[in-house]
Protein backbone atom coordinates (compact mmCIF):
# COMPACT_ATOMS: atom_id res chain seq x y z
CA UNK A 1 0.00 0.00 0.00
CA UNK A 2 1.54 3.50 -0.80
CA UNK A 3 1.78 6.09 1.88
CA UNK A 4 -1.01 8.06 0.01
CA UNK A 5 -3.46 5.20 0.60
CA UNK A 6 -2.65 4.77 3.78
CA UNK A 7 -3.03 8.14 4.97
CA UNK A 8 -6.54 8.28 3.19
CA UNK A 9 -7.40 4.97 5.24
CA UNK A 10 -6.17 6.49 8.82
CA UNK A 11 -8.48 9.85 7.35
CA UNK A 12 -11.67 7.80 6.75
CA UNK A 13 -11.15 6.33 10.14
CA UNK A 14 -10.63 9.71 11.71
CA UNK A 15 -13.65 10.98 10.71
CA UNK A 16 -15.54 8.43 10.46
CA UNK A 17 -15.49 8.41 14.52
CA UNK A 18 -16.04 12.46 14.71
CA UNK A 19 -19.37 13.28 12.74
CA UNK A 20 -20.54 9.79 14.88
CA UNK A 21 -22.73 12.43 16.81
CA UNK A 22 -23.67 14.65 14.16
CA UNK A 23 -25.56 17.05 16.10
CA UNK A 24 -22.93 17.81 18.80
CA UNK A 25 -20.44 18.12 16.00
CA UNK A 26 -22.20 20.79 13.92
CA UNK A 27 -23.25 22.83 17.20
CA UNK A 28 -19.25 22.98 18.10
CA UNK A 29 -18.19 23.85 14.56
CA UNK A 30 -21.22 26.62 14.44
CA UNK A 31 -19.37 27.98 18.08
CA UNK A 32 -16.13 27.87 16.42
CA UNK A 33 -16.59 29.91 13.17
CA UNK A 34 -18.48 32.70 14.98
CA UNK A 35 -15.54 32.54 17.70
CA UNK A 36 -13.23 33.15 15.38
CA UNK A 37 -14.72 35.62 13.04
CA UNK A 38 -14.85 37.85 16.22
CA UNK A 39 -10.88 38.50 15.49
CA UNK A 40 -12.15 39.64 12.06
CA UNK A 41 -15.18 41.93 14.03
CA UNK A 42 -12.42 43.21 16.17
CA UNK A 43 -10.57 44.23 12.76
CA UNK A 44 -13.32 45.89 11.39
CA UNK A 45 -14.14 47.97 14.52
CA UNK A 46 -10.19 49.17 14.48
CA UNK A 47 -10.65 50.14 11.02
CA UNK A 48 -14.15 51.86 12.21
CA UNK A 49 -12.47 53.85 14.74
CA UNK A 50 -9.06 55.20 13.09
CA UNK A 51 -9.81 54.83 9.15
CA UNK A 52 -7.02 53.90 7.91
CA UNK A 53 -3.75 51.81 8.68
CA UNK A 54 -0.59 52.93 7.10
CA UNK A 55 -2.39 53.25 4.46
CA UNK A 56 -3.43 49.96 3.67
CA UNK A 57 -7.40 49.62 3.56
CA UNK A 58 -9.78 47.07 5.37
CA UNK A 59 -10.24 44.95 2.13
CA UNK A 60 -6.16 44.56 1.34
CA UNK A 61 -6.18 43.49 5.27
CA UNK A 62 -8.59 40.90 5.06
CA UNK A 63 -6.27 39.46 2.21
CA UNK A 64 -3.53 38.37 4.96
CA UNK A 65 -6.39 37.70 7.51
CA UNK A 66 -8.16 35.36 4.88
CA UNK A 67 -4.80 33.56 4.15
CA UNK A 68 -2.86 33.02 7.57
CA UNK A 69 -6.34 31.64 8.84
CA UNK A 70 -6.66 28.87 5.79
CA UNK A 71 -2.66 28.08 5.45
CA UNK A 72 -3.09 27.41 9.77
CA UNK A 73 -6.47 25.80 9.48
CA UNK A 74 -5.18 22.93 6.90
CA UNK A 75 -2.07 22.43 9.01
CA UNK A 76 -4.08 22.16 12.23
CA UNK A 77 -6.42 19.58 10.59
CA UNK A 78 -3.92 17.10 8.76
CA UNK A 79 -0.95 18.37 11.41
CA UNK A 80 -2.99 17.52 14.73
CA UNK A 81 -1.02 14.57 15.94
CA UNK A 82 2.37 16.57 16.33
CA UNK A 83 0.47 19.24 18.43
CA UNK A 84 0.03 16.55 20.83
CA UNK A 85 2.76 14.67 20.28
CA UNK A 86 4.25 15.26 23.77
CA UNK A 87 1.19 14.38 25.69
CA UNK A 88 -0.04 11.97 23.40
CA UNK A 89 2.71 9.61 22.36
CA UNK A 90 6.13 10.17 24.16
CA UNK A 91 4.62 10.35 27.97
CA UNK A 92 2.35 7.20 27.39
CA UNK A 93 5.20 5.23 25.33
CA UNK A 94 2.81 5.15 22.19
CA UNK A 95 5.86 6.59 20.04
CA UNK A 96 7.38 3.09 20.62
CA UNK A 97 4.99 1.12 19.23
CA UNK A 98 4.86 3.76 16.25
CA UNK A 99 8.52 3.02 15.92
CA UNK A 100 7.56 -0.70 15.59
CA UNK A 101 5.75 0.03 12.59
CA UNK A 102 7.27 -0.63 9.38
CA UNK A 103 6.17 2.97 7.92
CA UNK A 104 7.40 6.37 8.18
CA UNK A 105 6.90 7.95 11.34
CA UNK A 106 5.57 11.35 10.31
CA UNK A 107 2.92 9.56 7.85
CA UNK A 108 1.80 7.41 11.10
CA UNK A 109 1.32 10.49 13.20
CA UNK A 110 -0.19 12.64 10.30
CA UNK A 111 -2.54 9.97 9.73
CA UNK A 112 -3.27 10.44 13.97
CA UNK A 113 -6.01 12.46 13.26
CA UNK A 114 -7.59 14.13 10.91
CA UNK A 115 -9.72 16.99 12.49
CA UNK A 116 -12.36 18.74 11.67
CA UNK A 117 -13.08 21.23 13.71
CA UNK A 118 -10.45 23.76 12.18
CA UNK A 119 -13.10 23.63 9.19
CA UNK A 120 -14.95 26.57 10.63
CA UNK A 121 -11.37 28.45 10.74
CA UNK A 122 -11.20 27.73 7.09
CA UNK A 123 -14.66 28.23 5.98
CA UNK A 124 -14.09 32.06 8.06
CA UNK A 125 -10.90 32.23 6.11
CA UNK A 126 -12.39 31.24 2.91
CA UNK A 127 -15.04 34.24 3.39
CA UNK A 128 -12.87 36.50 4.67
CA UNK A 129 -10.27 36.31 1.83
CA UNK A 130 -13.41 36.08 -0.40
CA UNK A 131 -14.85 39.64 0.54
CA UNK A 132 -10.84 40.75 0.62
CA UNK A 133 -10.91 40.17 -3.04
CA UNK A 134 -13.99 41.70 -3.95
CA UNK A 135 -13.20 44.77 -2.41
CA UNK A 136 -9.62 45.22 -3.82
CA UNK A 137 -8.30 45.44 -7.07
CA UNK A 138 -5.74 42.65 -7.81
CA UNK A 139 -3.71 41.48 -10.17
CA UNK A 140 -5.74 39.45 -13.33
CA UNK A 141 -6.90 35.94 -12.06
CA UNK A 142 -4.46 34.33 -14.49
CA UNK A 143 -1.60 35.46 -11.68
CA UNK A 144 -3.58 35.56 -8.57
CA UNK A 145 -5.13 32.36 -8.71
CA UNK A 146 -2.37 29.83 -9.16
CA UNK A 147 -0.28 32.60 -7.10
CA UNK A 148 -2.94 32.29 -3.86
CA UNK A 149 -2.77 28.34 -4.24
CA UNK A 150 1.09 28.11 -4.20
CA UNK A 151 1.13 30.76 -1.23
CA UNK A 152 -1.52 29.00 0.46
CA UNK A 153 0.65 25.34 -0.02
CA UNK A 154 3.88 27.56 1.28
CA UNK A 155 1.75 28.23 4.21
CA UNK A 156 0.61 24.72 5.10
CA UNK A 157 4.04 23.62 5.31
CA UNK A 158 5.13 26.58 6.80
CA UNK A 159 2.50 25.56 9.66
CA UNK A 160 2.98 22.01 9.47
CA UNK A 161 6.81 22.72 10.05
CA UNK A 162 6.27 24.41 13.23
CA UNK A 163 3.83 21.91 14.75
CA UNK A 164 6.88 19.15 13.74
CA UNK A 165 9.47 21.03 15.04
CA UNK A 166 7.35 21.64 18.41
CA UNK A 167 7.19 18.04 18.43
CA UNK A 168 10.83 16.97 18.17
CA UNK A 169 11.59 19.75 21.08
CA UNK A 170 8.94 17.60 23.22
CA UNK A 171 11.36 14.73 23.03
CA UNK A 172 13.27 16.64 25.15
CA UNK A 173 10.88 17.92 27.35
CA UNK A 174 8.19 15.05 27.44
CA UNK A 175 5.57 16.97 27.42
CA UNK A 176 4.05 19.06 24.93
CA UNK A 177 5.48 22.77 24.63
CA UNK A 178 2.75 25.54 24.68
CA UNK A 179 5.21 27.87 23.80
CA UNK A 180 4.81 27.21 20.26
CA UNK A 181 1.99 28.77 21.10
CA UNK A 182 3.78 31.76 19.96
CA UNK A 183 4.72 30.44 16.48
CA UNK A 184 0.90 28.56 15.80
CA UNK A 185 -1.72 31.13 17.39
CA UNK A 186 0.13 33.76 17.91
CA UNK A 187 1.80 33.35 14.09
CA UNK A 188 -1.71 33.77 12.98
CA UNK A 189 -2.02 36.80 15.48
CA UNK A 190 0.80 38.64 13.66
CA UNK A 191 0.49 37.30 9.93
CA UNK A 192 -3.25 38.95 10.12
CA UNK A 193 -1.46 42.32 9.14
CA UNK A 194 1.05 43.58 7.04
CA UNK A 195 4.30 43.35 8.06
CA UNK A 196 5.56 47.19 7.08
CA UNK A 197 3.64 48.18 10.42
CA UNK A 198 6.16 46.07 12.59
CA UNK A 199 9.34 46.68 13.90
CA UNK A 200 12.31 45.96 11.97
CA UNK A 201 13.57 43.24 13.71
CA UNK A 202 10.28 41.53 14.02
CA UNK A 203 10.36 41.84 10.07
CA UNK A 204 13.75 40.18 10.55
CA UNK A 205 13.06 37.43 12.48
CA UNK A 206 9.67 36.32 11.15
CA UNK A 207 10.70 36.61 7.35
CA UNK A 208 14.25 35.41 7.38
CA UNK A 209 14.38 32.58 10.34
CA UNK A 210 10.96 31.74 10.62
CA UNK A 211 9.55 32.60 7.58
CA UNK A 212 5.62 33.44 8.26
CA UNK A 213 5.94 37.20 6.42
CA UNK A 214 7.07 34.97 3.15
CA UNK A 215 3.96 33.30 3.12
CA UNK A 216 1.62 36.34 4.38
CA UNK A 217 2.84 39.18 3.29
CA UNK A 218 5.30 38.89 0.25
CA UNK A 219 2.90 37.09 -1.71
CA UNK A 220 -0.15 39.63 -1.01
CA UNK A 221 2.24 42.55 -1.87
CA UNK A 222 2.80 40.25 -5.79
CA UNK A 223 -1.10 40.16 -5.84
CA UNK A 224 -1.51 43.65 -5.24
CA UNK A 225 1.43 44.41 -7.23
CA UNK A 226 2.14 46.76 -4.74
CA UNK A 227 5.90 48.24 -4.57
CA UNK A 228 7.45 47.17 -1.57
CA UNK A 229 10.89 45.36 -0.57
CA UNK A 230 11.95 43.42 -2.17
CA UNK A 231 10.29 43.87 -5.30
CA UNK A 232 6.78 42.31 -6.86
CA UNK A 233 9.02 40.29 -9.55
CA UNK A 234 10.73 38.79 -6.84
CA UNK A 235 7.93 38.05 -4.20
CA UNK A 236 6.06 34.92 -6.20
CA UNK A 237 9.03 32.93 -5.58
CA UNK A 238 8.46 33.94 -1.68
CA UNK A 239 6.29 31.11 -0.08
CA UNK A 240 9.15 28.42 -1.09
CA UNK A 241 10.13 29.62 2.07
CA UNK A 242 7.66 27.70 3.80
CA UNK A 243 8.65 24.33 2.17
CA UNK A 244 12.30 24.93 2.79
CA UNK A 245 11.07 25.74 6.85
CA UNK A 246 9.02 22.51 7.03
CA UNK A 247 12.20 20.65 5.33
CA UNK A 248 14.57 21.82 8.04
CA UNK A 249 12.43 21.10 10.12
CA UNK A 250 11.95 17.68 9.26
CA UNK A 251 15.69 16.82 9.56
CA UNK A 252 15.07 17.89 12.84
CA UNK A 253 12.63 15.36 13.54
CA UNK A 254 14.40 12.84 12.21
CA UNK A 255 17.71 13.62 14.00
CA UNK A 256 15.14 13.58 17.50
CA UNK A 257 13.73 10.27 16.65
CA UNK A 258 17.28 8.29 15.65
CA UNK A 259 18.49 10.00 19.81
CA UNK A 260 14.87 9.00 21.15
CA UNK A 261 15.32 6.80 24.55
CA UNK A 262 11.95 5.67 25.26
CA UNK A 263 10.25 7.30 28.61
CA UNK A 264 7.54 4.48 29.28
CA UNK A 265 8.09 1.63 31.53
CA UNK B 1 -15.28 27.26 57.84
CA UNK B 2 -11.71 25.14 58.36
CA UNK B 3 -13.29 22.86 55.40
CA UNK B 4 -13.43 25.69 52.87
CA UNK B 5 -10.15 26.98 53.82
CA UNK B 6 -8.46 24.40 53.41
CA UNK B 7 -9.73 23.62 50.33
CA UNK B 8 -8.63 27.52 48.54
CA UNK B 9 -5.33 26.71 50.52
CA UNK B 10 -4.86 23.08 49.02
CA UNK B 11 -5.81 24.43 45.73
CA UNK B 12 -3.83 27.35 46.03
CA UNK B 13 -0.54 25.43 46.28
CA UNK B 14 -0.80 22.55 43.43
CA UNK B 15 -1.42 25.57 41.24
CA UNK B 16 1.79 27.27 42.23
CA UNK B 17 3.58 24.36 41.68
CA UNK B 18 3.01 24.87 37.58
CA UNK B 19 6.62 27.01 36.99
CA UNK B 20 7.21 26.28 34.04
CA UNK B 21 3.41 26.66 32.72
CA UNK B 22 3.73 30.10 34.17
CA UNK B 23 6.90 30.73 32.28
CA UNK B 24 5.76 29.44 29.52
CA UNK B 25 2.14 31.63 29.57
CA UNK B 26 3.81 34.88 30.09
CA UNK B 27 6.24 34.31 27.13
CA UNK B 28 3.41 33.81 25.17
CA UNK B 29 1.80 36.94 26.38
CA UNK B 30 4.40 39.27 26.47
CA UNK B 31 4.70 38.12 22.25
CA UNK B 32 1.59 38.86 22.04
CA UNK B 33 1.30 42.06 23.86
CA UNK B 34 4.25 43.25 21.42
CA UNK B 35 1.49 42.06 18.39
CA UNK B 36 -0.57 43.82 19.62
CA UNK B 37 0.71 47.31 20.61
CA UNK B 38 2.65 47.33 17.25
CA UNK B 39 -0.66 47.11 15.49
CA UNK B 40 -2.49 49.34 17.82
CA UNK B 41 1.11 51.73 17.86
CA UNK B 42 0.02 51.57 13.41
CA UNK B 43 -3.22 52.18 13.79
CA UNK B 44 -2.81 55.78 16.19
CA UNK B 45 -0.30 57.01 13.61
CA UNK B 46 -3.43 58.22 11.32
CA UNK B 47 -3.83 60.59 14.40
CA UNK B 48 -7.63 59.96 14.96
CA UNK B 49 -8.50 61.06 17.86
CA UNK B 50 -9.44 57.86 20.03
CA UNK B 51 -10.87 57.95 23.68
CA UNK B 52 -7.69 56.18 24.94
CA UNK B 53 -4.31 57.73 23.76
CA UNK B 54 -1.51 55.28 22.19
CA UNK B 55 -0.07 55.21 26.02
CA UNK B 56 -3.12 54.55 27.57
CA UNK B 57 -3.59 51.83 25.40
CA UNK B 58 -0.52 50.29 25.28
CA UNK B 59 -0.63 49.97 29.55
CA UNK B 60 -4.23 48.45 28.75
CA UNK B 61 -2.77 45.74 26.84
CA UNK B 62 0.19 44.77 29.48
CA UNK B 63 -2.37 45.43 32.27
CA UNK B 64 -4.83 42.40 30.06
CA UNK B 65 -1.77 40.24 29.22
CA UNK B 66 -0.62 40.01 33.02
CA UNK B 67 -4.25 39.39 34.43
CA UNK B 68 -4.85 37.04 31.14
CA UNK B 69 -5.42 34.36 34.66
CA UNK B 70 -8.70 36.46 36.10
CA UNK B 71 -10.94 35.20 32.53
CA UNK B 72 -13.00 31.96 33.66
CA UNK B 73 -11.20 29.69 30.85
CA UNK B 74 -13.94 27.35 31.81
CA UNK B 75 -15.52 24.14 34.09
CA UNK B 76 -13.06 23.14 37.06
CA UNK B 77 -11.20 19.80 35.67
CA UNK B 78 -11.48 18.07 38.93
CA UNK B 79 -15.21 18.72 38.92
CA UNK B 80 -15.56 17.63 34.79
CA UNK B 81 -13.43 14.47 35.63
CA UNK B 82 -15.89 13.64 38.82
CA UNK B 83 -19.09 14.16 36.47
CA UNK B 84 -17.38 11.48 33.93
CA UNK B 85 -16.74 9.02 36.46
CA UNK B 86 -19.75 9.54 38.74
CA UNK B 87 -17.31 10.32 41.73
CA UNK B 88 -19.92 13.74 41.82
CA UNK B 89 -22.22 11.41 44.05
CA UNK B 90 -19.72 10.58 46.02
CA UNK B 91 -18.26 14.51 46.29
CA UNK B 92 -21.63 15.34 47.39
CA UNK B 93 -21.47 13.59 50.52
CA UNK B 94 -18.99 15.96 51.88
CA UNK B 95 -21.05 17.55 54.91
CA UNK B 96 -20.03 20.73 52.75
CA UNK B 97 -22.18 23.57 50.81
CA UNK B 98 -21.23 22.55 46.90
CA UNK B 99 -21.70 26.26 46.26
CA UNK B 100 -18.92 27.87 48.79
CA UNK B 101 -16.53 24.61 47.94
CA UNK B 102 -16.42 25.35 44.30
CA UNK B 103 -16.19 28.88 44.47
CA UNK B 104 -13.11 28.50 46.90
CA UNK B 105 -11.69 25.35 44.52
CA UNK B 106 -12.21 28.16 41.94
CA UNK B 107 -11.45 31.40 43.48
CA UNK B 108 -7.68 29.76 44.30
CA UNK B 109 -7.20 28.42 41.27
CA UNK B 110 -7.17 31.93 39.67
CA UNK B 111 -5.38 33.51 42.16
CA UNK B 112 -2.49 31.13 41.65
CA UNK B 113 -2.37 31.45 38.41
CA UNK B 114 -2.81 35.10 38.92
CA UNK B 115 -0.23 35.97 41.09
CA UNK B 116 3.32 34.77 39.77
CA UNK B 117 1.95 35.48 35.82
CA UNK B 118 0.62 39.35 36.98
CA UNK B 119 4.22 39.79 38.95
CA UNK B 120 6.59 38.48 36.08
CA UNK B 121 4.49 40.78 33.84
CA UNK B 122 4.40 43.80 35.86
CA UNK B 123 8.09 43.17 36.18
CA UNK B 124 8.44 42.85 32.41
CA UNK B 125 6.49 45.52 31.31
CA UNK B 126 6.94 48.06 34.11
CA UNK B 127 10.45 47.60 35.19
CA UNK B 128 12.62 45.91 32.08
CA UNK B 129 11.20 47.95 29.31
CA UNK B 130 11.65 50.91 30.78
CA UNK B 131 15.14 50.56 32.09
CA UNK B 132 16.09 49.04 28.29
CA UNK B 133 15.16 52.42 27.06
CA UNK B 134 12.01 51.31 25.66
CA UNK B 135 9.78 53.58 27.40
CA UNK B 136 7.49 53.91 24.70
CA UNK B 137 6.77 50.54 24.67
CA UNK B 138 6.00 50.61 28.52
CA UNK B 139 3.61 50.25 31.40
CA UNK B 140 3.19 52.93 33.17
CA UNK B 141 1.90 53.28 36.57
CA UNK B 142 -1.26 54.69 37.96
CA UNK B 143 -1.29 58.70 37.92
CA UNK B 144 -2.20 58.32 41.51
CA UNK B 145 -1.68 56.08 44.32
CA UNK B 146 -5.86 56.46 44.85
CA UNK B 147 -5.61 54.98 41.62
CA UNK B 148 -3.62 52.09 42.37
CA UNK B 149 -5.39 51.31 45.89
CA UNK B 150 -8.82 51.11 43.16
CA UNK B 151 -7.35 48.90 40.69
CA UNK B 152 -6.75 46.84 44.06
CA UNK B 153 -9.90 46.77 45.01
CA UNK B 154 -11.26 46.38 41.17
CA UNK B 155 -8.93 43.52 40.37
CA UNK B 156 -10.25 41.44 43.73
CA UNK B 157 -13.86 41.83 42.96
CA UNK B 158 -13.07 40.75 39.22
CA UNK B 159 -11.34 38.01 40.73
CA UNK B 160 -14.27 37.05 42.55
CA UNK B 161 -16.78 37.49 40.15
CA UNK B 162 -14.90 35.10 37.93
CA UNK B 163 -14.94 32.51 40.61
CA UNK B 164 -18.77 32.67 40.90
CA UNK B 165 -18.51 32.44 36.52
CA UNK B 166 -16.92 29.20 36.92
CA UNK B 167 -19.42 27.81 39.58
CA UNK B 168 -21.62 28.45 37.10
CA UNK B 169 -19.83 26.77 34.61
CA UNK B 170 -19.85 23.88 37.04
CA UNK B 171 -23.40 23.53 37.06
CA UNK B 172 -24.07 23.62 33.78
CA UNK B 173 -21.21 20.87 33.15
CA UNK B 174 -23.02 18.55 36.11
CA UNK B 175 -26.58 19.21 33.99
CA UNK B 176 -25.19 18.55 30.71
CA UNK B 177 -22.29 15.91 31.28
CA UNK B 178 -20.05 17.32 29.94
CA UNK B 179 -17.56 20.44 30.14
CA UNK B 180 -17.35 21.43 26.43
CA UNK B 181 -20.46 23.46 25.35
CA UNK B 182 -19.95 25.55 28.26
CA UNK B 183 -16.34 25.81 28.01
CA UNK B 184 -16.42 26.61 23.98
CA UNK B 185 -19.21 29.42 24.48
CA UNK B 186 -17.17 31.41 27.49
CA UNK B 187 -13.72 31.53 26.64
CA UNK B 188 -14.49 33.84 23.50
CA UNK B 189 -17.66 35.48 25.03
CA UNK B 190 -15.08 36.65 27.88
CA UNK B 191 -12.11 37.16 25.64
CA UNK B 192 -14.16 39.73 23.88
CA UNK B 193 -16.61 41.47 26.22
CA UNK B 194 -14.00 41.70 29.02
CA UNK B 195 -12.06 43.64 26.85
CA UNK B 196 -9.12 41.21 26.39
CA UNK B 197 -9.06 41.43 22.63
CA UNK B 198 -10.00 44.60 22.38
CA UNK B 199 -10.52 47.63 24.92
CA UNK B 200 -13.80 48.49 25.07
CA UNK B 201 -13.47 52.00 25.04
CA UNK B 202 -12.53 51.65 21.38
CA UNK B 203 -15.48 49.62 20.21
CA UNK B 204 -18.21 51.80 18.62
CA UNK B 205 -19.23 54.69 20.78
CA UNK B 206 -23.63 53.58 20.09
CA UNK B 207 -22.17 50.05 22.06
CA UNK B 208 -20.66 51.87 25.06
CA UNK B 209 -23.46 51.58 27.40
CA UNK B 210 -24.39 48.29 27.00
CA UNK B 211 -20.36 46.75 26.88
CA UNK B 212 -20.00 48.78 30.19
CA UNK B 213 -23.22 47.07 32.19
CA UNK B 214 -22.28 43.59 30.80
CA UNK B 215 -20.79 41.31 33.77
CA UNK B 216 -17.96 40.78 31.74
CA UNK B 217 -16.68 43.97 31.75
CA UNK B 218 -15.81 43.57 35.63
CA UNK B 219 -13.18 41.26 34.80
CA UNK B 220 -10.56 43.69 33.21
CA UNK B 221 -11.83 46.56 31.30
CA UNK B 222 -13.16 48.45 34.76
CA UNK B 223 -10.02 47.50 36.64
CA UNK B 224 -7.76 48.49 33.73
CA UNK B 225 -9.97 52.01 33.91
CA UNK B 226 -8.76 52.57 37.40
CA UNK B 227 -5.55 51.56 36.44
CA UNK B 228 -5.33 54.73 33.92
CA UNK B 229 -7.54 57.11 36.22
CA UNK B 230 -10.30 57.16 33.66
CA UNK B 231 -12.52 56.53 36.60
CA UNK B 232 -13.26 59.26 39.09
CA UNK B 233 -16.11 60.21 42.18
CA UNK B 234 -19.08 58.72 41.11
CA UNK B 235 -17.83 56.92 38.26
CA UNK B 236 -15.74 55.03 40.46
CA UNK B 237 -17.91 54.65 42.87
CA UNK B 238 -20.54 53.04 39.82
CA UNK B 239 -17.97 50.90 38.53
CA UNK B 240 -17.21 49.14 41.87
CA UNK B 241 -21.00 48.84 42.69
CA UNK B 242 -21.74 47.22 39.08
CA UNK B 243 -18.92 44.52 40.15
CA UNK B 244 -20.84 43.78 43.37
CA UNK B 245 -23.81 43.85 41.40
CA UNK B 246 -22.92 41.22 39.22
CA UNK B 247 -21.31 39.51 41.86
CA UNK B 248 -24.65 39.05 44.14
CA UNK B 249 -26.91 38.51 40.96
CA UNK B 250 -24.56 35.70 39.58
CA UNK B 251 -24.34 34.36 43.49
CA UNK B 252 -27.63 34.24 43.60
CA UNK B 253 -28.37 32.85 40.06
CA UNK B 254 -25.97 29.90 40.89
CA UNK B 255 -26.99 28.77 43.75
CA UNK B 256 -30.45 28.66 42.58
CA UNK B 257 -29.43 27.02 39.43
CA UNK B 258 -27.56 24.44 41.50
CA UNK B 259 -30.03 24.18 43.91
CA UNK B 260 -32.66 23.58 41.29
CA UNK B 261 -29.64 21.03 39.35
CA UNK B 262 -29.17 18.76 42.28
CA UNK B 263 -32.88 18.45 42.75
CA UNK B 264 -32.98 15.97 40.11
CA UNK B 265 -29.33 14.94 39.40
CA UNK B 266 -27.88 12.15 36.97
CA UNK B 267 -24.79 10.42 38.21
CA UNK B 268 -23.13 8.64 35.02
CA UNK B 269 -20.60 5.42 35.76
CA UNK B 270 -21.03 2.69 37.65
Amino acid sequence: MTGLSLWLRYARASLAGQVRYPGAFLLQLAGHFATTLMAFAGIWILFHRFGTLHGWTVGQVALFYGLVNIEFAVAEMVGRGFEIFGDAFLRTGEFDRILLRPRWTVLQILGHEVRLRPLARLAQGDAVLALGLAATPVRPALFTVPMLAWTVGGGVAFFLGVLIGQAALSFRTLESLEIANVLTYGGVEAGQYPFDLYAGWFRVLMTWIVPLGAVTYYPVLAILDRPGTPPPALAPLAPGLGFVFLGAMLLYWHRAVRRHASSGS
Amino acid sequence: MTAYLSAFRARWQVTLQYRAAALAGIVTQIWWGAINIMVYAAFYDGAHPAPLNLNQTISYVWIMQGTLALMPWGCDPDIADAVRSGAMAHDLLRPVDPWWWWFCRAAARILGRLVPRALLMAGFAGIVLPLAGLDDWALHPPPAPADAALFAASIVLGLVLSACITVLLNVATVRTLSPLGANAVITPLSLILSGNMLPLALFPAAAQHVLLLQPFAGLGDLPCRFWLGTLQGPWAAAALAQQIAWIVALTWGGRLALRRTLWRLEVQGG
